[in-house]
C-alpha cells in the first residue's frame, strides 16, 4: 500500500473508533432537548422542559448533592493517603515495597462490580464482629470512594515523583534544608501539577462510579448514577438525558482543567 | 571563610561492588582539586560522600578539622554544583539564589543584598526575575554557581558543571568558574571525565580508577610523567611499548628494534615505554636524516583540523600513532596511506610506566 493509502486507512479506522466514543455523547445531549414524552426519534420539536423537570426531582437533586459531598471528601483522603503513599513507594527502600504498591493499583484492575460486592461482604462480615451498622452507611461509602479514588492518585503522583530531579533535593539539603523543609518548599511544587490533575482525577472517579456505590448506599442516600438507574426502572423520558448531560458537562470541564495542569496521558 | 577539606580512608559498597576504596586526600585551603578518572572509578561518589548524600561506610570526612562524616547535608555548610544544576523549577532565578540564605534566617534586607551582589557576579542580574526554564544552559549553570556561593560555604563541589554544555560555552564557564573560584579563595573539588577539562582548571589532578587513587600531581605531572599505563592512556599517550632496558640509554622493544632513551633509566629491567603521538616525528626517506630512524608504512591518516593523526607500521611489524601538526604553507596536508616515511622519537619524548599484570 502507498503512503497515502496507509494513512488515509490509519485516518479512516481513527475517525471511527472516535466516532464510536463521541456520538452517543452527541446523541445524549441531542435528545436531552427533544420535546418526545419518551426517548425517541425524530424529535417533535425542542424543550428546556427536561431540565426544568429534573431540577425539580428530589432524587437527582439529593443524589447530586450526596455524590457532590461523597466526591470531594473521596478526592481529600485520596490525597491525604495517596501523596504519603507515593512518596513511600518512590523514594522509599523497604522490603515488600513492589508488594505494596501492586496491593495499593489493585482496585483499579479490580471489576468494579466485584470489588462493590467484597466491600458489602467485608462490611457485613465487620458488622457481625463489632456490632455497629456499616453497609449502608454515609462513612461505608466514604471509605468505598476513597478505595476507588486511591490508585489514580499514587498513580499520578507517583510517575510525577519519579521523573522528578531528585538533585533538585540534594540541592535543597546542601543549602541547609532540613527533610521537611526540603518536602514543603521543592518536592511537593515540583509535583503540584500532577497534585492538581490526581485531585480532579479522584473527584472524577468517585463522581461517576456506579458499580461499587450500588452494593452500599443505604435509604434515602443514593448518589447520583444510582438516582438515575432507579429512575430508567420506571421511565424513559427526556429527564435522563438532561441529567446525563450536566454530569457530561461537569467531568468534562474537571478532565479539561486537570489535563492543563498535566498531561493525563503521562500518567500511565 | 574557605577551609581545609580531609579524606581519611573512605570506603563506600555497594552489595559486592566497592565504589571508593580506601580514597585519603587532603585539599589545603583555596585550592581547586579535579578528581579524574572515567565513568564508574568512584569520582562522584567520592564527592556526593563528602556533600552529605551518600552514607560513608567506613573512614571519615574532615571540613576544617571538623569531623562531618556523619552530619546531613544542611549541616556541612557545602556549596553543591549538580551536573543538572538542578535549579528550583518554581521559583525564581532571585528566589533560587535566595533559598540558602532563607535557610540561614538571615534579615530580609541583608537577603536582597547578597542576592542581588551574588547575581552581579555571574553576570545575571538582568535575569532575576526569570524562571530556570526560560534561561539557556549557560545562564542556568551561572545561577547554580551563584545560588551555591551565595551563602559562603566552607567548600564548593561541583560535580561534572560542564558537561551539558557546548564546546564553546564549555570553554567560557571554564574561565569563569576558575576566576570566581581565585578570587574567593574558595576550597574546591572539581569531578570530571575529560583530561582537557581537568588540565586547564585545576590546581591538582587526582586520577581515580576502580574507586582508587592512581596518581596524585600538579597538572604538569599527570600530563607529563603519567605513573602508570591507566594514567598514560587517559591522558592521551597512544604509544605504550613493552621491551626492556638494555644499558645506558638503550631500550630494546619486543620486536627487536631499540630505541635511544634518557640514559638516567639505565637497570629497569622490563618495563613500558610511553611516548605521546605528537612527540613521534615523522620524515621522508632522505629528507633528513636523524638517528635510530625507523621505516614504516602509513597505514591510516586522520584529518583531525590542526593536526593529522597516523596509524604506521615499521617493518619490523611495531604499530605506532603519530600526530603531526598541519602544514600551514606548502606541501600536502595529509600523507597518504601507503607512503614509505622515516620515524623517529627523541630520546626526551621517552618515558617508562610499569608493566602491569
Amino acid at each position: 500500500m502507498s503512503r497515502a493509502g496507509i494513512r488515509r486507512t490509519y485516518g479512516a479506522i481513527s475517525g471511527t473508533v472516535l466516532a464510536f466514543i463521541v456520538l452517543p455523547l452527541v446523541v445524549i445531549v441531542w435528545v436531552s432537548f427533544f420535546a418526545n414524552r419518551i426517548l425517541a426519534f425524530p424529535a417533535h420539536g425542542y424543550t428546556l422542559d427536561w431540565y426544568a423537570r429534573a431540577l425539580d426531582t428530589d432524587a437527582f437533586r439529593d443524589g447530586f448533592i450526596t455524590s457532590v459531598q461523597t466526591a470531594l471528601f473521596a478526592t481529600a483522603a485520596s490525597l491525604a493517603l495517596g501523596v504519603p503513599a507515593s512518596l513511600g513507594l518512590v523514594r522509599g527502600r523497604f522490603p515488600g515495597r513492589d508488594a505494596v504498591q501492586a496491593l495499593l493499583l489493585a482496585p483499579m484492575v479490580v471489576p468494579g462490580i466485584v470489588g462493590g460486592a467484597a466491600l458489602f461482604i467485608a462490611f457485613i462480615e465487620v458488622e457481625a464482629l463489632l456490632d455497629i451498622q456499616v453497609a449502608g452507611t454515609i462513612g461505608g461509602l466514604l471509605v468505598a470512594h476513597t478505595l476507588i479514588a486511591l490508585p489514580w492518585t499514587i498513580r499520578l503522583v507517583s510517575a510525577s515523583l519519579a521523573s522528578a530531579d531528585r538533585a533538585i533535593e540534594e540541592a535543597a539539603a546542601s543549602l541547609g534544608a532540613g527533610p521537611l523543609t526540603v518536602l514543603r518548599r521543592v518536592t511537593l511544587p515540583a509535583i503540584r501539577p500532577a497534585i492538581v490533575a490526581a485531585a480532579l482525577f479522584s473527584f472524577v472517579i468517585s463522581f461517576i462510579d456506579l458499580e461499587k456505590s450500588i452494593f452500599l448506599v443505604g435509604p434515602g442516600r443514593t448518589t447520583l448514577q444510582i438516582a438515575l438507574v432507579n429512575y430508567l426502572e420506571w421511565n424513559l423520558d427526556g429527564t435522563v438525558a438532561a441529567v446525563a448531560t450536566v454530569q457530561i458537562l461537569i467531568v468534562g470541564a474537571a478532565l479539561l482543567v486537570s489535563d492543563r495542569y498535566a498531561r493525563l496521558a503521562q500518567a500511565f | 571563610m574557605s577551609t581545609t577539606v580531609a579524606l581519611r580512608s573512605l570506603i563506600k559498597r555497594y552489595g559486592g561492588f566497592t565504589a571508593v576504596d580506601d580514597i585519603t586526600l587532603d585539599v589545603p585551603e583555596g585550592q581547586l582539586v579535579a578528581l579524574l578518572g572515567p565513568s564508574g572509578c568512584g569520582k562522584t561518589t567520592t564527592l556526593r560522600m563528602v556533600g552529605g548524600f551518600v552514607e560513608t561506610d567506613a573512614g571519615s570526612i574532615l571540613i576544617g578539622g571538623r569531623d562531618v562524616t556523619r552530619l546531613p547535608p544542611a549541616k556541612r555548610n557545602i556549596g553543591f554544583g549538580f551536573q543538572s544544576y538542578a535549579l528550583f523549577p518554581h521559583m525564581s532565578v532571585a528566589q533560587n539564589v535566595a533559598f540558602g540564605l532563607e535557610m540561614r534566617r538571615l534579615p530580609r534586607a541583608e537577603i536582597a543584598s547578597r542576592v542581588a551582589r551574588a547575581l552581579d557576579r555571574v553576570r545575571l542580574s538582568a535575569m532575576s526575575d526569570r524562571l530556570p526554564k526560560q534561561l539557556s544552559g549557560g545562564q542556568q549553570q551561572r545561577v547554580s554557581l551563584a545560588r551555591a556561593l551565595v551563602i559562603e560555604p566552607s567548600v564548593l563541589l561541583l560535580d561534572e558543571p560542564l558537561s551539558n554544555l557546548d564546546a564553546q560555552l564549555r570553554g567560557e564557564m571554564k574561565l569563569e568558574i576558575r576566576q570566581i573560584q581565585k578570587a574567593m579563595g574558595i576550597t574546591t573539588i572539581f569531578v570530571t571525565h575529560d583530561q582537557d577539562e581537568a588540565l586547564s582548571i585545576a590546581d591538582r589532578i587526582v586520577v581515580m580508577r576502580a574507586g582508587r587513587i592512581e596518581q596524585d600531581g600538579s597538572p604538569e605531572a599527570v600530563f607529563g610523567a603519567p605513573r602508570s599505563r591507566f594514567v598514560a592512556e587517559f591522558m592521551g599517550v597512544t604509544n605504550l611499548l613493552p621491551g626492556t632496558v638494555e644499558g645506558p640509554g638503550l631500550f630494546r622493544l619486543a620486536d627487536g628494534n631499540a630505541i635511544r632513551v634518557p640514559g638516567a633509566v639505565a637497570g629497569r629491567g622490563t618495563t613500558v615505554l610511553a611516548i605521546r603521538p605528537e612527540r613521534v616525528r615523522i620524515s621522508f626517506p632522505g629528507a633528513d636524516t636523524e638517528p635510530d630512524m625507523l621505516d614504516a608504512e602509513i597505514e591510516a591518516a586522520t584529518y583531525r583540523g590542526l593536526s593529522v593523526e597516523y596509524r604506521l607500521r615499521t617493518t619490523s611489524g611495531l604499530c605506532l600513532t603519530a600526530r603531526r601538526a598541519t602544514p600551514a604553507t606548502g606541501g600536502p596536508v595529509m600523507l597518504e596511506p601507503g607512503a614509505r616515511v622515516h620515524v623517529a622519537v627523541p630520546p626526551d619524548a621517552c618515558h617508562f610506566v610499569p608493566v602491569e599484570l
